[in-house]
């Protein structure tokens, strides 16, 4: 791997943060540090290796005979949201 | 009946059912005890006194009735902000979420309340439980109970704090790389992160979602064994949850003689970065365990340098798919300057989020992207297996290992909080564990000469708890270092 650098501006975009300029050089030249430091693990040999996404080996797992339970009444969520009318959640317009 | 906040569990229930004391008084005292000293230690997040003593009536109620729910009933156990309770808030110690409040109880919570305790306060940690100092709330500091300029660790440093304070008899908090047993150490308490799938994670706010555990903070090793067992349950409500095995009766366990054990030192834990007064310390809690008969065996975890890239990665990774939920839509906070979808994401996020937050989400984010994904993700996966591979061959040979819990004691506020680097390095010796699923406490050793508290970890086999906590136990019967408590 060559010397790792983030283009800072790009993965903001895809984790969809705004970050001020300053928040960018920070992070920037912090993270090229700790991206260096990821370089150990090309220390060691991986070939025919299983990746491991978990502790234990996990299966999907289906419901079965599963009874439709109580849910919670649409206030109780809607009162969480920042904005609500009629017991649904206000956005801002998104189609032109 | 001075001092009841400084009492463990047993001594408590024991009180309790001789009619000793109430819970009513026993909640009372924790309150006082808060009122007096969280203005320096600053561990409470918010805490709801009415209603802790509205659950301690109830319980000598029940008590006074015959229908006592066991030792934890009517005992008060503060609660990290990360774990869900019907009606309290629930920010995580986040901006993010500073409004929210919890229309349910997490699993946890609910086998807690099935077994009496009363549920009290919200502790502080690092934001979304990313830190190892809890100087990342966006809230406040909490301070380390043995020196107040001193970092209590983290994440669950409010957990660790209260406890050691005599705010709490007991507490909860949640360990992805060390969150609970890193700040135990610091603060002189017992911490102990349970095997992968044994307690559920409903209603725990996810960061790492494959390393994720609720725990317990107690002042004994006896105390954390009857929390345990009060909140095991496979639960369908968490699709990891997994079924206990083996011995679980893990208080009454301790009362049976056991060992001597074979117990694994691995060579890897003592080298460059650990302080000399950690190290010798641990040497001597060895040597202790080599004077009871145990046989003490040199081991190997070859890859366990590795574990804190695997695991910056890995939990980075999964946190930045987990946080994709704050969004500024459902809950949580939306910023005033959103004008269509995207700024809605984009500037509610930019607002919500402190740095360490951001931090991670743009590295998680990265490690995922087109291009990187095999050169970091993929790959450290495959290093985990490695790292799992390690512990499978030492628990061959050992019945547990002995490590130090943190490379150093409690350092001071602000050293470390522009370098992450240097923060993500105070996990090293608790990180390897949540990558390969396994249990490990970290139980009381000793002070350094300036009176800061150090931990001493076993780590367990897979479902091993019961033993775990005998080795461990053996260790604090033998020294008693839990009998001290800071001057505040």
């Amino acid at each position: 791997m060559s010397t790792p650098h983030i283009d800072i501006d790009y993965v903001a975009n895809l984790a969809r943060i705004d970050l001020s300029d300053d928040e960018k050089a920070k992070l920037g030249s912090q993270l090229d540090d700790i991206l260096g430091y990821f370089d150990k693990l090309n220390s060691v040999d991986v070939d025919g290796v299983e990746p491991m996404a978990h502790a234990h080996k996990v299966f999907n797992v289906w419901r079965e005979g599963d009874q439709p339970g109580a849910t919670y009444a649409p206030e109780v969520l809607t009162k969480m949201a920042p904005e609500s009318r009629d017991n649904q959640v206000v956005v801002p317009k998104v189609v032109e | 009946m001075s001092d009841l906040h400084f009492k463990t569990i047993t001594e408590l229930a024991a009180m309790l059912e001789a009619g000793d004391t109430t819970s009513v008084a026993i909640t009372q005292a924790v309150i006082d005890r808060t009122a007096a000293v969280d203005d320096r230690v600053k561990a409470f997040l918010a805490s709801d006194a009415d209603d802790a003593l509205a659950q301690a009536e109830a319980s000598d109620a029940r008590r006074a009735a015959g229908k006592s729910l066991g030792p934890l009933d009517g005992i008060p156990i503060g609660i990290k902000d990360t774990l869900a309770v019907k009606d309290q808030p629930l920010r995580c110690a986040s901006k993010m979420l500073e409004n929210y409040v919890s229309p349910y109880d997490a699993t946890c919570i609910t086998k807690l309340r099935e077994a009496g305790a009363v549920i009290w306060g919200r502790l502080n940690m690092d934001e979304f439980a990313m830190g190892s100092s809890t100087e990342n709330s966006a809230y406040q500091t909490t301070a380390n109970p043995w020196n107040l300029e001193t970092i209590p660790g983290g994440s669950s440093g409010g957990s660790a704090a209260a406890l050691a304070a005599g705010e709490a008899i007991a507490t909860l908090g949640t360990d992805t790389g060390g969150s609970i047993r890193q700040p135990a150490a610091l603060c002189g308490v017992v911490g102990m992160k349970p095997t992968y799938g044994l307690i559920s994670r409903y209603g725990l706010v996810a960061f790492a979602s494959s390393l994720d555990q609720v725990g317990p903070f107690a002042r004994t090793v006896e105390d954390a064994a009857l929390l345990m067992e009060a909140m095991l349950s496979k639960d369908d409500l968490d699709s990891t949850s997994i079924a206990p095995q083996g011995e679980t009766n893990y208080a009454a366990a301790l009362k049976e003689t056991k060992g001597p054990w074979k117990l694994g030192v691995p060579q890897e834990f003592f080298g460059q970065g650990i302080d000399p007064e950690v190290k010798a310390n641990i040497e001597n809690a060895i040597d202790w365990y080599k004077s009871q008969g145990c046989e003490i065996v040199d081991i190997s975890l070859p890859h366990s340098e590795l574990a804190v890239p695997v695991y910056y990665i890995v939990a980075t990774a999964e946190a930045s798919s987990n946080l994709a939920r704050f969004d500024g839509v459902r809950y949580g906070h939306r910023s005033e300057e959103a004008k269509d979808a995207l700024t809605l994401f984009t500037k509610s996020r930019g607002e919500g989020f402190g740095d360490e937050v951001k931090r991670r989400i743009i590295l998680g984010t990265y490690v995922l992207s087109s291009g990187y994904y095999d050169a970091y993700y993929l790959r450290a996966q495959k290093v985990r297996r490695l790292i799992l591979s390690d512990f499978e061959k030492a628990f061959e040979q050992v019945d547990a290992i002995l490590t130090p819990t943190s490379p150093t004691p409690a350092f001071k506020r602000g050293e470390r909080a522009d370098d992450p680097l240097a923060m993500y390095l105070s996990d090293i010796y608790t990180i390897s564990v949540n990558l390969a699923g396994l249990p490990a406490i970290s139980v009381p050793s000793g002070f350094t000469e300036s009176g800061l508290p150090i931990g001493l970890q076993v780590i367990g086999k897979a479902f091993g708890e019961a033993d775990m906590f005998a080795v461990a136990h053996s260790f604090e019967q033998g020294h008693e270092y839990y009998k001290a408590t800071p001057k505040l």
